[in-house]
């Protein structure tokens, strides 16, 4: 029962544009649904434990949408073997989703940072021209409002706690991750001929929507962002240019797939 | 590109026909292996039924979340069905060319999610409005004297929530 290709047709001009942007979201959903899932039994709480697993399998189900489609309408390689088999210099994740998972703190102001900027991504790529990618993106969509709503209560109470420890913390994480997550909005190779047939904006605009946004959810808490302006934001992920973390984490997630890869499951 | 209304056969989607409706009817017995007493069809995750005129079926469905796990076992569950009716060429897709959402459970599916022990997703004009979730009302008593603890839970269509009234622990089937 083999699903069919069902390829549409794409402008040569706009296909390794595409691919970029595509890889890039592929990437990130899988490396950071990776880290999120290594909460699975070492959550805070039962249910911060439930909601990291849950956002890691839904993250897990965002990436495979993206290299569904990289297969189906751009010539890569099945999914699994597109995830699983290339080296480190081929992924094109942004390094916020590399690093490890640290201490509480720092992986909730991760997720609220991702699915912040998540959320705008998949509001507008569910408006795309190039179709495939807007249902996919209209689907995400959904699922990624329930992250954004877990995030911003968490983030919300933490915030807003009476122990200054906890504030405290939570500020650090702020600050220690900006320059990273401004790194989630890296130019893309070719992001303007994309933005010109509107199939994806350019990526300063969804920094600049992703800014309002965070300071949104943090105005009614004690925390802020630093000045944007004043933070060097990390690039060099979409170009495969990647933290020590990268590599070992590879390692571990193909562990089981290279002991069989052809193996049915 | 919007989805096809036609097959390559050239057999419209869902043109009603005793043949077509009895194949609806077998994938009544397909259930959701999370909720075993709720078919893929009350779920509403069956998009599209077509039978071309050299009696071959394609069977088109949606996944509830994008990371489901169990929407490769329903569609091997599917295909057999629709095989145990007699057809030979029987093809099941999977997209997003429909997008499920929880507005897509039939009423029947709503009182069957009820009688499971779940709080059926309330419907929406589109868009969910997740606030709502701090006063699911509860399936055991009904009250909406409850509070959600988490919008996650032990699989990736539920949250867990509490009542204050019947002092229970329970959970939705949420709206997406």
């Amino acid at each position: 029962m083999n699903i069919p290709h069902k390829s549409v047709p794409i402008a040569d001009l706009h296909r390794e544009p595409l691919r970029q942007l595509l890889t890039a979201l592929a990437d990130d959903h899988l490396i950071l649904g990776h880290r999120h899932s290594e909460w699975t039994g070492l959550g805070p709480i039962l249910e911060e434990d439930i909601a990291f697993s849950s956002i890691a399998q839904d993250q897990m189900g965002h990436a495979l949408g993206f290299y569904t489609l990289l297969h189906e309408h751009l010539g890569a390689p099945d999914p699994d073997i597109h995830a699983f088999t290339r080296q480190e210099a081929e992924f094109s994740c942004c390094q916020l989703v590399e690093w490890p998972i640290g201490d509480y703190d720092f992986s909730l102001t991760r997720h609220l940072f991702f699915d912040l900027a998540a959320g705008l991504r998949m509001e507008t790529l569910s408006l795309s021209s190039f179709t495939p990618l807007a249902q996919l993106a209209t689907k995400i969509r959904g699922e990624v409002k329930y992250h954004i709503f877990h995030a911003k209560t968490m983030v919300g109470q933490l915030g807003n706690s009476s122990d200054e420890t906890a504030k405290a913390r939570m500020q650090t994480a702020i600050n220690r991750q900006f320059g990273l997550a401004l790194g989630m909005f890296e130019p893309r190779l070719g992001e303007q001929i994309l933005d010109d047939a509107h199939i994806a904006p350019i990526e300063s605009k969804w920094r600049e929507r992703w800014l309002e946004a965070l300071n949104a959810v943090l105005d009614g808490t004690g925390l802020q962002i630093p000045d944007p302006d004043r933070i060097e934001p990390v690039f060099g992920g979409r170009n495969g240019y990647h933290t020590e973390y990268l590599q070992p984490l590879l390692h571990e997630m193909t562990e089981v797939f290279r002991l069989d890869p052809q193996a049915e499951w | 590109m919007v989805s096809p209304a036609h097959e390559p056969t050239g057999v419209p989607l869902n043109a009603h026909n005793d043949q077509v409706d009895a194949i609806w009817e077998a994938l009544r017995s397909v259930m959701d292996p999370e909720i075993p007493v709720l078919s893929v069809v009350d779920l509403g995750i069956i998009t599209g039924v077509a039978l071309s005129p050299e009696q071959s079926v394609t069977v088109r469905m949606t996944p509830t979340f994008a990371g489901c796990p169990g929407i490769r076992l329903m569609e091997k569950q599917v295909g057999e069905a629709v095989e145990q009716l007699g057809y030979e060429h029987v093809q099941v897709e999977t997209d997003f060319s429909v997008a499920w959402n929880s507005n897509r459970i039939s009423d029947r599916g709503r009182e069957i999610i009820r009688n499971f022990g779940l709080a059926p997703p309330p419907k929406h004009n589109g868009e969910p409005d997740l606030d709502r979730l701090q006063h699911t009302e509860c399936p055991y008593c009904a009250s909406a004297n409850t509070t959600l603890k988490t919008p996650f839970g032990p699989t990736l269509c539920r949250s867990m929530h509490y009542c204050f009234d019947c002092l229970q622990a329970f959970e939705q089937f949420k709206p997406v």
